[in-house]
């Protein structure tokens, strides 16, 4: 092989959203040299989403979850390889994979995701015990839950609530327990958690808050209250107050920890994930990080951030795809999210952590079915949530992402719309023509 | 099995036999057409599945919900009256014979 084959090959460690992206968009952009998708699953890239929705409730097959077909990696000549990356050269530039072989790389791509939080408390190994990130993860719940009498989910953040909705879709009531005094408290409003709190409720599953978890209880631990480590089912989870639950299958849904030990390894900057510029470049300028794994300076605040959505993981990938192919950009896209319970959708543009104030649009977020949360901090717009209003958040995608000025004063006038909004700053704009592709 | 055919913008066609159940959007990724983007997966969360469909073919989609039709009005190519999220038809008898147009561009 010549150094300048070398020179273009890009090797992508993780074959998953923000992997598959990168390499589907390298493709794209016109990137000619070799790309090799390293991934440990053994299966083709899929997307995880319906894991917790439509998959667990038997509503999509496993086909429904392949990114793209087969056809698709061979029609682009991306080398899919099976096998876990064990150890990175930075000086030699290769990486050496479980099977002993070694592939050299010109740019290495970092896109190994992240994995779920165990809870360290005793019985957290017993069978019935389970998190949720894998299609593996997702098939044994799939059987747990068809012979589950008792479900308890622990945390209360978008994986362990739409576990319990399509718990409760299948006919089980769950219970979830969260140790913070509200659902979704990192990553949405209090209006809107209040929401998702009844909504559960309502549809009786029940939420307990302010709650931990002591330790979990096998079947076969009564004698001797052993340490429950390993042996046996799962058949109760005893909590902080001493309460015990019945249960039979327990669903960890306490967030998740990046995967960055091949990097740690390999001595690149690593501080509450995959530590990159404002290019996506870690501290060695041959290796990029995407997705899941990677902190990035967040463009608005200047801290960096480690976001967990397909959004992050899509745009990650596009952004090293249009670098390595020639045009370098600064990261500034912005997050978006949805999450589905029951036949609610909620969608998040922007991010709202650090808000002082709201506006809600529409109704009650505790009583209606529809409504939108306008976070602001002083008087610029931070993120919008919406429930329900598909509308709302599509504008307000384009409002927060191209920057239009909105203040709470505006947002709070009687006949607000976002959309109205969006459009008064289009003004001119609006209306170009478009010749009919037919 | 009804036939689904897509015309990309550079004109190429591509016809497929799509199982009934499965969606316009679901078919093209599945068979590996490019030009259709479905990045939220088929929830009509994203725009990135936008086509427009053929006048010729125009009665044979039935009707939208109102959560595409405020979708549409955010697609990377503006909308027309012929527009559709492909993530939103599925492939039932009726739609055999249906051809759809693709964008230019999904994001
Ligand atoms: C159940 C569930 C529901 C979700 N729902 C939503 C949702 O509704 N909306 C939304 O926006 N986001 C959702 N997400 C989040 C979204 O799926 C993730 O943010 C996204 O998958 C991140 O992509 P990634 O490529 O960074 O990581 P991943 O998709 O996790 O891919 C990383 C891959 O790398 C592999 N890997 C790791 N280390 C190695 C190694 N050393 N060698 C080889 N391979 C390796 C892993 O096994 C994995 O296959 C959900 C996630 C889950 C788990």
């Amino acid at each position: 092989m010549s150094t300048r084959e070398e020179a273009g090959h890009v090797v992508v460690i993780g074959a998953g959203q923000a992997g598959h992206q990168t390499a589907a968009s390298l493709r794209e952009y016109g990137h000619s040299g070799r790309i090799t998708l390293i991934g440990d699953e053994g299966v083709l890239p899929y997307e995880r989403p319906p894991l917790s929705k439509a998959y667990l409730k038997g509503e999509a097959d496993e086909s429904r979850l392949w990114l793209r077909p087969e056809t698709f990696y061979e029609r682009h000549a991306i080398e899919r390889v099976t096998g876990t990356a064990l150890a990175v050269d930075r000086a030699a530039r290769t990486v050496r994979l479980d099977d002993g072989t070694v592939h050299r790389y010109g740019h290495l791509v970092l896109a190994t995701g992240a994995r779920p939080r165990a809870l360290p408390v005793p019985g957290s190994g017993l069978r019935g015990v389970r998190t949720l990130r894998t299609l593996a993860d997702a098939e044994t719940l799939k059987k747990d839950l068809a012979g589950a009498a008792h479900v308890v989910v622990v945390g209360a953040g978008f994986i362990g609530l739409e576990f319990a909705a399509a718990a409760h879709d299948l006919g089980h009531e769950a219970t979830v327990v969260e140790a913070l005094g509200r659902p979704l408290a990192r990553v949405a409003s209090a209006p809107t958690a209040e929401h998702f709190t009844r909504l559960h409720e309502r549809h009786g599953n029940e939420l307990l808050f302010g709650q931990g978890i002591a330790r979990f209880h096998g079947d076969s631990d009564g004698a001797d209250d052993g340490d429950g480590a390993g042996e046996g089912r799962v058949a109760a989870v005893e909590l902080t107050d001493g309460r015990r639950l019945p249960a039979d299958l327990v669903l960890v849904g306490v967030g998740v920890t990046p995967c960055t030990e091949l990097a740690e390894a390999a001595g690149l900057r690593v501080a509450g994930g995959i530590v990159t510029d404002s290019r996506l470049l870690t501290s060695d300028p041959h290796i990029s990080a995407v997705g899941d794994c990677a902190a990035f300076p967040h463009a608005r605040s200047g801290r960096h951030l480690r976001l967990e959505s397909v959004q992050n993981a899509v745009d990650h990938g596009r952004l090293v795809a249009d670098r390595l192919t020639g045009t370098t950009r600064t990261y500034d896209d912005l997050p978006w999210f949805w999450s589905t319970q029951f036949t609610t959708t909620l969608q998040i543009a922007g991010l709202g952590h650090d808000h002082d104030t709201q506006v809600v649009l529409g109704g009650d977020p505790g009583n209606s079915g529809a409504f939108s949360v306008l976070l602001f901090r002083g008087d610029d717009l931070l993120a919008v949530e919406s429930v329900n209003r598909p509308a709302d958040h599509m504008a307000a995608r384009r409002i927060l992402g191209s920057g239009i000025p909105l203040t709470r004063r505006e947002a709070s006038a009687a006949g607000f719309t976002l959309k109205g909004h969006l459009k008064e700053h289009l003004g001119a704009r609006s209306g170009r023509p478009v010749p009919v592709t037919v | 099995m009804p036939k689904i055919t897509y015309v990309a913008a550079d004109r190429a066609e591509q016809t497929l036999d799509l199982p009934l159940g499965t969606t316009v959007m679901r078919g093209a990724l599945t068979n590996d057409v490019d030009g259709i983007v479905g990045q939220c997966g088929g929830y009509a969360q994203c725009g990135t599945c936008h086509v427009f469909v053929d006048p010729d073919s125009l009665d044979k989609p039935g009707e939208m919900e109102p959560d595409e039709d405020d979708m549409l009005d955010f697609t990377a190519c503006p909308r027309e009256p012929n527009s559709r999220l492909s993530c939103q038809l599925e492939v039932t008898e009726a739609l055999d014979g249906l051809i759809v147009h693709l964008p230019e561009r999904q994001t």
